[in-house]
């Protein structure tokens, strides 16, 4: 019986780098490995601007009474801190990563549409930068992430950024809508003819999930963007409440598609954890399928949650219930996914390497921004603290201490895959305490900053009670997580500059992408694995103890 | 091309529910509906609606290899969308001559929108159809399964929006 199973010859080679010369030639490449790596790069590149802007704000509030920057400059700084952190830094990175193991993880040697890949791409790049190309057309925007009109309408914001926030971001939203039709049809129809569906790694399983909600949430966005386009350029009166149209129907739009987004930008990060501790508490996980469907679950739910955005907006009181309910529901779910986790562990051997570091880490802070949401869930305490700095802390711990920590643990993880190269254990460990102190020394202190009634989005704040020290220490946390970064960015080009020395399979990982060599080869697989589990490559070096066959 | 639709699907909503939330959730009086000419627009409605019929004879002629009828079909397909955008267009200049337009209020706004955003993809299709066509006429005889299922899935489509559209916009204001 032969072990392997012979994949079909490609009649016609993919257009690629490989066989032609210079760095130029990348923006051609339809080759979902090279448009993986370009994601990125460019959630690299647009993290180091986010995070300068992070760290302006965070000086402009280390002290009161503080004019370090101008107040319109302030405005526009955290506008676009908001929008290219979730838009452009966290939503490429998580695509980016999808689109590169994807189909190596499913034993495909491309995606379903790499022309659709590759305009996905270069959609969400010029979208981002048509959004900096604001600064030299007169300004930046400055209605905040989520561009509430009447603020953002003409009459009470003049300059062009937000026209470029709105062309900027529909650019955006096309290009995932593109990337998430591929992940959905390559999931379908690429995969290695033994694998089920049943069988996919939990991360390919995330993203596909991920894909449908995608798939629904940016229209909701984009149509809404288009009509406040129109209201700007074309004087029509939707959002504008003086002449009959309704600034409510924005925040309905914005958070119809908005509250799907957080898990738009949660699932892959736990599909990445879900690869993670298994792999380094060397046991498969615990309950696979309770966080596959988990998974369904939270997707559905989170079309039904949206509202407990607008608690504060004037909803009726059987309204505001509905919402508080299902916001609570889904809860239980991601809750789920935890305890799954904590079971994968438990009695594992565990290797703490840096992935390893980070998703216990993930686990830890994910679930305090867990529990600062359901505190949002429910109505009064939401009336109170919705606006303040409690908010921004429960934000980020959910988009940093769930998604970015997710996106660290990967990229520690698959960067020996993607490069050949493994990333000093000795330069993660400085990242990693100095990111996680930080972090949480910044971000937690902003819990009671908020709960002793700081705002958010103020300029400068006078001389009160606990609030000079409070944001001192706030701002010293941000310091030690940009440290953190640059250890980080040293630990890449340090890396980057040593000899290619990994093995395919150098962290003994089960999946399809560790049996190719790193990094892969143009054609991925010239013959796939015999899949007959969810760990071919464990069954591959146990045959005497083989997984239980699946098909 | 299926999820590309259920994904337009969702935006057309959104503009619909748009509509029907200014005309029965606000204090706002309609004031397009009443200068629309429902039976006309009825006409052009079946013009578009008969092309989608003519779009499904003309894929089994097709598939059967009657090239001469499948093109006939296609013609004529495409020639009922053109009709249905010209009925659009006469509509339109017949508003701006009443003063309505889409800055005039926010009817004015809604309505242009959620039609034009519909006309657009009208257009989209008949290029669409169009290359289908031309195609038939080169040295490539067949034109792929593939492309022509997507184009008509597409077709059908934006045929049924254009129901949903017709229905709240014109009939239900005389409801």
């Amino acid at each position: 019986m032969s072990l392997y199973i012979k994949m079909p010859e490609e009649n016609e080679p993919l257009p690629s780098l490989k066989r032609a010369r210079g760095k130029l030639l990348w923006i051609s490449s339809v080759d979902h490995k090279q448009l993986g790596i370009m994601y990125l790069w460019l959630a690299l590149f647009f993290f180091i601007i986010g995070g300068l802007q992070a760290m302006i704000i965070r000086a402009q509030l280390s002290w009161p009474e503080n004019h370090l920057v101008s107040p319109e400059m302030y405005s526009q700084i955290f506008t676009m801190h908001g929008t290219t952190m979730i838009f452009l830094v966290l939503m490429p990175a998580l695509i980016g990563l999808g689109t590169y193991l994807i189909p190596l993880m499913i034993g495909a040697n491309d995606m379903a549409f790499p022309r659709l890949n590759a305009f996905s791409f270069w959609m969400t790049c010029m979208g981002g930068v048509l959004l900096y190309f604001s600064f030299l057309a007169g300004g930046g925007p400055k209605a905040g992430w989520f561009n509430y009109p009447p603020l953002s309408e003409m009459n009470y914001t003049s300059t062009a950024g937000v026209d470029y926030y709105l062309v900027g971001l529909i650019l955006t939203g096309i290009g995932s809508i593109g990337a998430a039709l591929n992940f959905v049809t390559t999931v379908l129809c690429m995969r290695s003819p033994e694998m089920k569906l049943n069988m996919l790694p939990l991360f390919v399983w995330m993203m596909f999930v991920n894909a449908f909600l995608m798939l629904a949430a940016f229209p909701l966005l984009n149509s809404g963007l288009f009509l406040n386009l129109l209201d700007r350029q074309f004087d029509a009166h939707f959002f504008i409440p003086s002449s009959g149209g309704s600034a409510l129907l924005w925040q309905h739009f914005f958070w119809a598609f908005g509250h799907p987004e957080v898990y738009i930008l949660a699932l892959p990060a736990f599909g990445i954890i879900s690869e993670v501790i298994p792999v380094f508490s060397r046991r498969p996980i615990f309950g696979y399928k309770f966080v596959a469907a988990s998974t369904v679950a939270i997707a559905l739910l989170s079309y039904s949650v949206w509202a407990h955005h607008m608690f504060t907006v004037g909803l009726s009181n059987a309204v505001n219930s509905f919402f508080a309910i299902s916001s609570m529901l889904i809860g239980i779910p991601t809750g789920l996914k935890v305890i799954n986790w904590i079971g994968t562990m438990y009695k594992g051997s565990i290797r703490l390497t840096i992935p390893m570091f980070f998703a216990i880490a993930f686990l830890i802070d994910f679930t305090l921004g867990g529990l600062s949401g359901i505190s949002f869930a429910i109505v009064p305490i939401d009336w109170q603290l919705t606006d303040t700095y409690y908010l921004v802390a429960h934000i980020h711990y959910v988009f940093l201490g769930g998604s970015l920590f997710g996106i660290f643990a990967g990229i520690y993880y698959w960067f020996p895959k993607i490069s050949g190269r493994k990333l000093s254990k000795r330069l993660g460990k400085w990242h990693f305490w100095l990111f996680v102190i930080g972090f949480n020394l910044t971000f937690f202190l902003q819990h009671i900053l908020g709960m002793i009634g700081m705002p958010r989005r103020i300029y400068t704040y006078p001389d009160l009670p606990y609030w000079k020290v409070l944001n001192l220490f706030s701002s010293i946390g941000a310091f030690f997580m940009f440290t953190g970064m640059a250890v980080f960015f040293w630990n890449i080009y340090t890396t980057l500059k040593k000899p290619r020395t990994v093995t395919s399979n150098p962290w003994n990982a089960w999946t399809l992408e560790w049996a190719v060599p790193s990094p892969p080869n143009l054609k991925n697989f010239v013959e796939i694995p015999p899949v007959h589990s969810r760990r071919p490559l464990w069954d591959l070096d146990h045959p005497d103890k083989p997984d239980k066959r699946l098909n | 091309m299926l999820l590309l639709i259920a994904s337009e699907a969702f935006f057309f909503m959104a503009l619909i529910i748009a509509y029907v939330y200014y005309r029965n959730f606000t204090n706002a009086t309609d004031t397009v509906a009443k200068n629309l000419d429902v039976v006309k627009t009825g006409i052009f409605t079946l013009f578009l609606i008969a092309s989608s019929f003519t779009l499904i004879f003309s894929k089994k002629a097709l598939l059967n290899e009657k090239y001469v009828l499948y093109k006939i079909l296609m013609a004529t397909t495409i020639l009922f969308g053109i009709v249905f955008i010209i009925g659009q267009v006469n509509e339109y200049m017949g508003l701006y001559k009443k003063q309505i337009t889409l800055s005039q209020d926010i009817f004015g706004s809604s309505f242009f929108t959620l039609t034009g955003f519909h006309g657009l993809h009208v257009i989209l299709g008949i290029i669409a159809l169009s290359i289908l066509f031309g195609i038939s006429f080169g040295k490539l005889k067949i034109v792929s399964i593939s492309a022509i299922q997507g184009v008509d899935i597409y077709w059908h489509f934006v045929d049924v929006v254009w129901l949903f559209v017709f229905y709240f916009v014109y009939i239900n204001p005389l409801l």
